[in-house]
Order: C-alpha cells, then structure tokens, then sequence
C-alpha cells in the first residue's frame, strides 16, 4: 500500500447530470448533431469514392423528395412516397407507444401487421361486392380485431403468469410469417406465381380512394387521426393514466386500486389492434397486395421511432420522416453512384449514432479540469 | 496532534445541478481508531462527503488527505472506488453492493487481482481469520440470496476490511437491523475500533449516536456545524446542532375521546408464497379518535397484517375484518372486497417501503399526478386535472414539501419530501381509517415531528390510525395501545401510557404461547 500513488490528478473529464436544460438549447444540440453526422458522413464518402458530398446529398435529398428540375414540385410522385412510407412507420410506432409506456416491450408488431394485412386482403378479396362505405369498415374492424387478437396471446399469459412478453411476442412474429406464406398459396394470382398480385387491379375495390387526387392523402388522414388521438388517450385519458401508473410501478398501481392484469390486457390489445391496422394502410393505403414483406422490418424500426420519440406521438412524427427519408436517400445514392446497399446502411447507421450520441448530451453534461465549461 | 489523523477533508464542496448544494465548505478530521458519528437532518449531506471519501464522487473543489502509511496525511484524490480501496478506505452502503447468486467468498473475490481471485480456498480461509479476530458470523459458502439482511451487511464489511480497508465508513447501518442484531454491529465496531480501524458512522438515531461513538460531527444543510466529544454531548445538545433549534422530543399525545369500534379484525390468517403462515389468527379491536401501535421486529406480520385489511393480501378462510362505518354504524366485511372498495370506503393505507417510491407514488410523475392516483377516476373518460393540482399544492403549502415545482418527478425529490406526498395524499381523502407504516422511516427529527402531528390531528378528527413503527420510543410516545407482533403472532395488546420499553422488547421477541407451551 505505500508505493501507491497517493497524489492523482484530478479526472481529465468529470460528467454530471443535468437538471434541465431549455428547449431551444436541447433542440440545438440535436440539430447540431445531424449537423456534425452529415459533415462526419461526407469526409466518409469523399475518402471512398471521391464524390463531393454537398453532391451526395443533394441525391439523398431529391432520392426522397424528388429530382431538382427546373419545373419541380415539392409535392411531386417521389415525395408522397416519402410521405405514405412515413405514414405507415408512424402509425406502427404510434401502435406501440401505450405498450411501451406500461413497459411492456411489443416487438410483435411485425406479427401484428402481417395479421392485420391478412384481414385486410381476405375482406378486399371476399367482399368487393360490399358497398365502398361498408367494405371500409370491414376491412377496419377486420384488421383491428386480427392485430389484436394477435396480442391477446402475449398480453394474457404475462397478466396471469408473468411470462416474458418480449420473447413471446417476437415468437408470435414467426407464427405470423408462416400464416401470412399460407394465405398467400392460397389466393395465388395468377397461378404459379407464388405472390397475390395487385388485388382488385380493375375496380380498386377496398383501395384507398384518391382525395382531392392525391393518392396517399387518405393515408395522412387516417394516421395523423389515430396519432392525434393516441396523443390524447395517452395524456388526458384516465386510462392512459393507468398506463403510465403500471408502466412505473406495478406495486404502486395495485395500491391505488388499479387492475393490473385488465391494464395489461387492455393496452395490448390496443396496442396489437393499431399495429394491426398499420397493415391495414399497408395493404389497402400502399401495396395493394399480401406478402411475407408485407411489414419488411418496419415493425422493429418503429421500436426507434417510439424510443427516439420517447413515446410523444408528435415527436415520432419528425422520427418517422427522418428515418424513411435516410433510407430513401441511401438507395438513390447507392444506385446513382453505382454502390451497393452497405455504403446507404452506414450513413443511416453513422447518423443515428449521432442522434443517439446528442441524448447523452441532453441529459448529462461534461466538466473540465481545473475550469469549470459546459460542452454541449 | 496531526499525527493521529486518519483523514483530513478540507474545504470539501459539492454541487448537484446548479441549485443544490450538497456539501459547502467542509472541513473534517477523522482520527485514528475512533468511532465518529456523523449526523445530520435527512439532505444534510451526510452522505455525499462520505461518497466523496469511497470514490462515488469528485469532490468540485477542496482536498482530501490521507494518512496511508502511518507517516502523515498526503493529499490524495480519489477518482474511483478502486482508489479509496487503494488507499484503505472502505465504505458499506444502504444499498449492499453484492451479487445475489454469489456466496460470501465470491462476492468477496469479485473484482480483486486476478492472481488471488480465483484462490477461493485461500480467501476463505482469510475471510475466517477476519471473522476471529473481530467477532463476525459469516458463513463462506452461503449465497447471497439466503442471506438476512444482518448477515449481508456483516459481509459487507468483511470485504472492505480484507481489501485492507483502515477506514471504514458505514452509512446508516442500522436502519436495517434489528436491536439484537444492532448490538452485535456495535460489539465488532468497537472490535475494529480495538485493532486502531476509524469508523465514520452515518446514522439519525441520536441514542446510537451516544451509545457507541467517540465524537460526534454534525452537518447541516450542507454545511459543517461543529464537532463535539460524545461524553460531553446529550441528546438535547445534540438535537440543537442537528436541526439549528431547540426541538421538544414530547409529543402531545390526547386522552382518546369517544372512541367507538371502527375495525373488529378476527381470526386474521395470511399465507405467504413459501406456505409459511405470516399472519397467524389475529384478532384485536381499533378503535376511532385513538392510535393503535404496532410493534415487532421487521418482517413479523406488519406489512401484511395492513394490506391484508386493505385488501391487498389474499387471506386464508375463516379470516375476518370487520368495518364499522362511523356515520351510519353498519358495519360490513371488508375480506372479499377489492382494494379500490375499500379504499373508498374511507380505510386508507399509507405504507412507506424501503425503497419509499414502490408502493403509493409513481416517481416519473409530479406531486399533480401522483395526488391524481386517488382520485382520477373522477370525471367522464378524461382525467380531471384541476383538483389534484389544488391538492398538490395545498399538501406542498402545509407539510413545506421542499421541490421546485408541484410538476417536478417526485424521484427526484429527497426521501423526506416525498414521504410528506405521500402522508399528504392520504389524509387529504379524509379516511376514517389510517394506516400507516414506518411513516417516518429515515426522516429527521423536524419532518417527523411534522409527520406524528398530522397523525395526532387525524386521530383527533375521530380518525383510527393505525401506526406501525420502528422506533419504540415513538411507539410510546405516540400510541394509545400498542399492538405487538411476533413471528406473525399477536403477542399482546398493552397500554402505551403504562407500559415500558423492555415489555415491548420482550412481547417483541419472546412469544408468549411458547413459553406456555414449554413451560
């Protein structure tokens, strides 16, 4: 013990957390990162392919809004395609937003989706002699009810026996996967194909329709409703109350006379119907046809979403543009530039880094030795 | 003089954030094989200086020294655990920092060099020789998980002290013990102190503090009040540098008047989840306009015995609770009825766990939310805002809840202020049955004066409190009756006013029937 050295300096970097912080100071940081990721991403490119990157991104801007020709129009093709595939991450997010706020970790929501697509598909396929109006809510109530009932499994067995909701959920996935490759030998069109094809190419029975002739109009329309409304449930309502009470303390929510076991079940279920009903807009709002990518991994980037956006429905909305605007942007670089998908995935990967990064930054902050310096 | 100085802090200074400060401008010797206490209100940075002494946090500015090699104190700084290890300085926390599923010698062998780390023979055959010469009962092979709270924190210390820890730092180590268990802490203490070890000591009780320590430091808020020898020092004298004032340890305590039959319990029996019986036929009467105390060592039946009644605890057959309401004097069974029923019945249950946020708060919320808890179901789909808003306020007014603002997360407040949210909230609902356990668990003398207050002012209003409690001179000063639990047994019903501390003691660990039964 005595040849220790007894007299260290002081730490180089001490971090601290901080109490608060002002918005517009928070929100700097933030863009400051995006900022900071861009440039990093640009000395990236450059040293690989000695592209200038102002040029890189300027694809990855018209990869997601559409080329800068001299008639352009922002709201143009390429531009509501951002928007729809926006829409459809936003609506899954928003699905599991109650969930996770009770802490119960919904990675089925692919499951949930693929189900409520089936529901969707198997009402355009049946029922297209309904009524436009009727057809609609069937293929709502349809899906609503599929997405949830895919949940009710999980939700009832972690109420009763505590089981482990993420594995169960991610399982359920799987059992999806294979229904979803059932249903589409199925109604195999045309024959041999191995796909459902467009459904209903003639009539557009159970499409979204066009509003004001736009074709993805409806899909803003009915995410934005169920954000907002999400918003409200999950603020103002009593049972969004509940939500937050068991998500914090199971002890204390039992204490105060709440059910957990109906919270569980109840919000999971609301949950599974939501992410259900994003299958709906899939199928309906988007592709027009079933398939096993039907959901294409959104149902796990919509986990980002719903963390980056720390569960605020309103913040998953900036999230969601952010996320499908970056993969847009990297397969128009990838195939402009003749790269292949790795360079795109290391982009995004590179600028979520930063926006994860720009979190610590938020909630901690850094003192120096000797003088006393905030970084931001 | 300097010579015998183990440790020297030195205008030592803590900020958290940019409004609280911990620790101003402290200055502290802690000398060789001594005992000193270090006291202070809940807040007063107690804590915090010793964290800065075991490496948890850097001090903001000022110096630390320490006499490592007997040759004199040399300033130090101390970045990490590891370093105040390095140095001989060993600290054992509230919350024991061991690994469940390990036994005493692989928690004792985590994180030391690797050339001995794995030598389990070896260290427990060290962990042996330590326990002889100090007098402790630690068994090498038991996992952590089997072990009593008394034996974890006994293991605690085994492994500062085979780390080489000279200086050892035990914050409020008896909290969690029980008398007998506290006496045994205190006869290896003195071991320690023997063998030349300084003690630092964190610790509210005020008798503890004058039972085992040399010298008694104080702090309050955050700064260094003065240090006294404890010969010289009396609990009054104490309480004055504590808390700044002149406290009255009295507390008023009326003659109950009008008291009726409020709650007939009969025949009350719980079963845990091992099949043990925690609650074993219990019956007693409580009475509106009295305190009804409850006695026991922890874990006796207390926590059980008041959710039980609240209907939170399943119950085995033939159990009954019996209400009396005090408007229309019907009375109804309240066995079979779901927590929120009985709650809204008026039996309100205020139970403070250790951890003060897992039962009764949600600590992500502001005081507004969390009042919300009793009464959201008001309204039509949406909560209603506006009245827990009032009432978080008004709780914030009259109890002098210390936070910056009634929406800030009451994680964030200290334990005190949130056990007055707590307190606040249920008497707010005007029960007629509260039930409060270890209300004051942890607080310092002022807010639990304000707590025993609020308790007296209830029972007043023709309200049956019932108060379950650790410290037995609050019992006695408190209650009317007193119930005593032991072993899940009822042990006797006395009369606060009558009886003495070493009854108590005695119904609290020597079960009556037994003695029958032998005898």
């Amino acid at each position: 013990m005595a040849n220790v050295a007894v007299h260290k300096r002081e730490p180089l970097v001490r971090i601290a957390k901080r109490d608060s912080m002002p918005l517009w100071q928070s929100i700097l940081i933030r863009v400051l990162s995006i900022v900071l990721a861009l440039v990093v991403c640009g000395v990236i490119i450059y040293m690989l392919i000695k592209v200038n990157p102002l040029e890189v991104y300027k694809s990855m801007v018209e990869g997601a809004f559409g080329a800068f020709k001299e008639d352009y129009k922002f709201f143009n093709r390429r531009t509501w395609i951002t928007i729809r595939d926006t829409m459809m991450l936003l609506c899954i997010a928003v699905g599991l937003a109650p969930a996770f706020k009770m802490r119960f970790w919904n990675i089925g929501a692919e499951g949930q989706i693929l189900v409520g697509g089936i529901a969707t598909a198997a009402c355009m396929i049946y029922l297209k002699n309904l009524p436009p109006v009727l057809l609609f809510i069937c293929m709502i109530g349809a899906s609503l009810l599929a997405g949830a009932l895919w949940s009710l499994l999980p939700a009832v067995f972690k109420a009763k026996w505590n089981t482990n909701e993420t594995l169960f959920t991610l399982m359920m996935n799987y059992v999806a996967i294979q229904l979803t490759s059932f249903f589409v030998a199925l109604w195999e069109n045309p024959f041999g194909s191995n796909t459902v094809g467009i459904i209903n190419p003639t009539g557009k029975e159970g499409w979204f329709p066009p509003i004001l002739g736009l074709d993805y109009l409806m899909n803003v329309i009915v995410v934005m409703t169920i954000t907002v409304g999400m918003f409200i449930y999950l603020k103002y309502s009593k049972q969004g109350y509940e939500i937050s009470v068991v998500g914090d303390s199971e002890n204390t929510a039992r204490y105060a006379g709440i059910n957990v076991k109906k919270v569980i079940i109840r919000t999971m279920l609301i949950s599974g119907a939501i992410c259900g009903l994003s299958g709906f807009v899939a199928v309906s709002g988007a592709s027009h046809t079933i398939s096993v990518n039907t959901a294409g991994g959104k149902g796990f980037t919509a986990i980002i979403v719903a963390w980056l956006a720390k569960f605020n429905t309103f913040t998953m909305i900036l999230i969601s543009l952010l996320l499908v605007f970056l993969d847009k942007g990297a397969i128009e670089i990838a195939s402009k530039y003749d790269l292949n998908d790795y360079v795109a995935s290391m982009i995004t990967g590179i600028i979520l880094f930063f926006i994860l990064g720009s979190e610590f930054f938020v909630n901690y902050r850094m003192i120096f030795r000797s003088k006393e310096k905030e970084v931001q | 003089m300097e010579n015998n100085i183990a440790v020297k802090l030195q205008n030592i200074t803590k900020t958290f954030g940019k409004q609280v400060v911990a620790n101003k401008d402290v200055t502290l010797d802690i000398r060789k094989g001594e005992i000193l206490s270090l006291l202070g209100e809940n807040g007063s940075g107690k804590t915090t200086l010793m964290n800065m002494l075991a490496g948890i946090y850097f001090p903001d500015s000022g110096h630390i020294f320490v006499d490592t090699d007997g040759n004199g104190l040399k300033e130090v700084s101390i970045c990490s655990p590891k370093d105040a290890y390095e140095l001989g300085i060993g600290m054992i926390h509230q919350h024991f920092k061991l690994v469940d599923v390990f036994t005493a010698t692989e928690n004792v062998a985590l994180g030391l060099d690797k050339s001995i780390a794995f030598n389990k023979k070896q260290i427990a055959l060290d962990i042996k020789a330590i326990c002889d010469r100090y007098g402790f009962k630690v068994d090498p092979d038991k996992k952590v998980y089997n072990m009593s709270v008394s034996e974890k924190q006994t293991l605690e210390i085994v492994k500062a002290l085979y780390r080489g820890a000279n200086i050892l730092i035990l914050d409020e180590p008896t909290a969690v013990l029980t008398p007998q268990e506290t006496d045994m802490l205190f006869d290896v203490m003195r071991n320690m102190k023997q063998d030349g070890k300084s003690i630092i000591i964190i610790t509210h009780k005020l008798n503890e503090v004058l039972e085992i320590s040399d010298r008694v430091s104080t702090l309050r808020k955050g700064e260094y009040v003065g240090t006294v020898d404890t010969a010289d020092a009396t609990v009054s004298s104490l309480t004055e540098m504590m808390v700044g004032q002149k406290v009255t340890l009295e507390i008023d305590r009326n003659e109950p008047v009008d008291s009726k039959e409020r709650l007939i319990v009969k025949n009350l029996t719980c079963v845990n989840k091992y099949g043990v019986k925690a609650l074993d036929d219990i019956s007693f009467t409580a009475y509106g306009g009295e305190i009804l105390g409850v006695a026991g060592i922890s874990g006796s039946g207390q926590k059980e015995l008041l959710e039980a009644i609240a209907g939170l605890q399943e119950t085995v057959d033939g159990s009954s609770v019996e209400y009396v309401d005090p408007n229309t004097g019907t009375s109804s069974q309240l066995i079979g009825k779901t927590a929120l029923q009985i709650k809204n019945m008026g039996v309100a249950l205020s139970f403070v766990p250790e951890d003060r946020l897992g039962m009764g708060l949600v600590g992500s919320m502001g005081m507004s939310d969390n009042m919300m808890l009793r009464s959201y179901r008001k309204g039509f789909v949406f909560t209603e805002r506006k009245g827990p808003k009032n009432l978080a306020q008004k709780v914030k007014d009259d109890l002098e809840v210390v936070t910056p603002s009634i929406s800030t997360p009451v994680r964030k407040l200290s334990g005190g202020n949130v056990q007055k949210v707590l307190v606040g909230r249920e008497i707010a609902a005007e029960p007629t049955v509260l039930m409060t356990a270890y209300a004051v668990r942890g607080l310092d003398v002022n807010t639990s004066y304000t707590i025993y207050g609020l308790l007296n002012q209830q029972k007043e209003k023709g309200v049956a409190v019932i108060y379950v409690g650790e410290d037995l001179d609050v019992l006695l000063a408190l209650s009317d009756r007193i119930l005593v639990l032991c072993d899940g047994k009822l042990n006797g019903i006395v009369d606060a006013r009558t009886t003495t501390k070493e009854e108590i003691g005695l119904l609290m660990t020597h079960l009556r029937e037994e003695e029958n039964d032998n005898g």
